[in-house]
């Protein structure tokens, strides 16, 4: 117990600043704290709390999986290990912080209204296992957030139980599988443009199908042509991205899902973009089947390690007799009451079943409902208006010093995507990720979307000033031109950051994935 | 024997209805640093067209697609622990799977390496 990191491995220091543990007799550098893993720390024995010895005989209950010796838990106080944890924040970078430009990840700010709502006690200390009786206003609420998502997406009914966007997507092939199958017409084939969120074609092969791509257009929308070339009687859905990965609206949507439909398919729509369009496009007129919204994402719940995500999928007509259970609905009694699988069978026979224990993430739930119901319906508007105002911004003021593949095509959505085109021999895209970290930033998404070469997706999101925005746009104009210029320290940034530039490769091809032995 | 190379930068040197299939430089220099090789069973049968190995770099998961139709007769197992040889030499150590062609005529719609050099060149 207590042995140091046994690999010996640590990742290099600052340039220009010796190794600490020769500079300063703590090893820490000012208010730069180095921070052992807390295994290391501590002493055996030490406990932050007293606990009394335990009374009379142990029962035998636990036959031969009793613990035979103590467990190996670092021995601290209760300050020394609030003192771990407050050194770790520290050296962490958080929306909190500063702006966190990861394009298709929609990071912005978490309002603090939602947080006062969501710590109410009657909706933070309830049980899911509660009668509920006992809960009527939190099933209310329930149902006014699925209300809102309906009407916003112009669907007819909403699965609130998925717990995040890919669990949505899920949700909404087992929604198609069960429809298909429920006429007698099984189906093989999912096809994913490759515009698509990743997340797509992992989701459809995991519900049982196979996956065929569909081509991108130079324009880098979906091929409408090569699209409706495949479209045959085994093809069971279509799954696109609206806004794309590109940071496109797929303006062929309407005549995508028609030629869908025409052949008995079904469209799914990756909802994981709707704040570029929410209270602009309703998905439903679209002829979208099932989209998932990411509550963490438009709504603004917390996520990135602030929070567990949340993915209700809103269902057309045809979908939503196979919605899965549990589900709130107002009965003609006009009383809220739960359709869980003892009132099925006549409530609600067609369900394909279940995809989590409860009613879903409830917590984000009051957030989520929180935000729409502070910003109201004009409020959302300005949200899509803003969040795409903001993404063009950025386009526009550095599409003269970096390469924007799409940029001749028109505004952009929500997010702005460069590639690296036209940097110079030798510089890539993780230069210019590494030197932001330099800059104070958190970087972009990198290499992704696959179809442009040396990707730079940004997404500011709406809530980014334009102080700061021309901030970080300066910065990002000033890695442009030390690439344009050569500059060989641009090549091994980050400089200032905790930590110099990490070998991924090493942490992938042989992980250290203990602490000892 | 003669290596036939694919529009998805996969290469097949033939010898016989023995064909060695691998990326070609082009690809891991796009692919970056190659982190770790999925390969297929032996004795597997293969459809050409079809992904029986993915290629995960610090970048991305890529597919590799088997430019004939036939059975896996053996894979390079050195790539388990050096998954890197598919870096410093992409096409000869480098190698990926064995697979006895069932079908020698999917060769003739292959580039020979004239033809893909000037394909990779316009890219």
């Amino acid at each position: 117990m207590n042995a140091p990191n046994p690999s010996g491995w640590r990742p290099a220091m600052g340039d220009g600043v010796q190794d600490p543990a020769q500079l300063t007799a703590s090893g820490d550098r000012g208010l730069m704290l180095e921070e052992p893993l807390i295994f290391e720390l501590g002493r055996p024995g030490t406990c932050g709390v007293d606990f009394d010895e335990p009374a009379g005989e142990m029962l035998p209950g636990l036959a031969r999986f009793a613990r035979k010796a103590a467990p190996a838990l670092p021995g601290l106080t209760e300050p020394e290990t609030v003192r771990h944890y407050t050194r770790l924040s520290r050296q962490n970078y958080a929306i909190d912080l500063g702006p966190f430009p990861l394009g298709s990840c929609t990071m912005k700010h978490n309002p603090r209204l939602n947080e006062k709502v969501a710590r109410l006690p009657g909706f933070a200390d309830i049980h899911p296992l509660q009668p509920q009786q006992t809960v009527p206003g939190a099933i209310a609420a329930i149902v006014e957030l699925a209300d809102w998502l309906v009407t916003l997406t112009g669907m007819d009914a909403v699965a609130m139980t998925p717990k995040a966007g890919a669990h949505g997507e899920l949700c909404g092939l087992l929604c198609i599988r069960a429809a298909l199958e429920a006429r007698g017409d099984a189906r093989a084939v999912i096809l994913v443009p490759e515009s698509a969120h990743g997340t797509n074609p992992a989701t459809a092969a995991f519900a049982g199908y196979r996956v065929e791509n569909i081509p991108a257009t130079a324009d880098g929308r979906v091929d409408l042509a090569a699209l409706t070339a495949r479209l045959e009687p085994d093809v069971a859905a279509v799954m696109i991205t609206n806004p794309n990965t590109c940071g496109l609206f797929e303006r062929d949507m309407k005549r995508i899902a028609d030629a869908v439909h025409a052949v008995g398919g079904f469209v799914y729509c990756d909802g994981a973009n709707f704040n570029a369009i929410v209270g602009k496009v309703r998905p439903g007129d679209l002829g979208v089947d099932a989209m998932h919204i990411n509550l963490h994402k438009t709504f603004s719940t917390p996520h990135g390690g602030g929070g567990p995500g949340s993915g209700p999928v809103v269902l057309s007509a045809a979908l939503a007799p196979f919605a899965p259970l549990p589900f709130a609905q107002v009965g003609s009694d006009g009383v809220l009451r739960l359709i869980e699988e003892e009132d099925a069978l006549t409530a609600h026979p067609h369900s394909f079943g279940r995809m989590a224990a409860f009613h879903g993430q409830m917590g984000m739930f009051t957030r989520a409902l929180t935000y729409i119901l502070s910003h109201g319906a004009d409020g959302l508007r300005q949200v899509a208006e803003d969040a795409v105002l903001n993404a063009n911004y950025v386009l526009r003021s550095l599409d003269d010093a970096l390469d924007a593949p799409f940029g001749e095509a028109g505004p952009c959505m929500h997010e702005a995507l460069f590639s690296d085109d036209g940097l110079p021999e030798g510089f890539t895209t993780l230069d210019i990720a590494k030197g932001l970290i330099d800059e104070g930033f958190h970087p972009m998404t990198v290499y992704f979307p696959l179809v442009v070469h040396g990707a730079m997706l940004i997404e500011p999101t709406e809530t980014e000033s334009k102080a700061g925005l021309d901030r970080f746009i300066a910065a990002m104009r000033s890695l442009a031109v030390r690439a344009q210029g050569g500059d060989p320290s641009l090549k091994s940034a980050p400089h200032l950051a905790p930590r110099r530039r990490l070998d991924e490769t090493l942490a992938a091809r042989k992980p250290v994935l203990t602490y000892a032995g | 024997m003669t290596t036939y190379y694919t529009q998805d930068h996969e290469w097949i040197e033939v010898d016989g209805d023995l064909g060695t299939v691998g990326i070609t430089d082009y690809a891991q220099g796009q692919l970056g640093d190659i982190t770790y090789v999925d390969l297929p069973e032996v004795g597997a049968p293969v459809a050409k067209g079809a992904a029986p190995c993915v290629v995960d770099s610090v970048k991305a998961a890529s597919d590799v697609f088997s430019p004939v139709s036939g059975t896996i007769v053996a894979v390079n197992e050195t790539l388990a622990d050096a998954p890197e040889l598919v870096n410093t030499d992409p096409e000869t150590g480098g190698w990926l799977f064995r697979v006895t062609l069932s079908d020698p005529a999917e060769l003739t719609g292959l580039m020979d390496k004239a033809a893909y050099e000037a394909f990779v060149k316009d890219l």
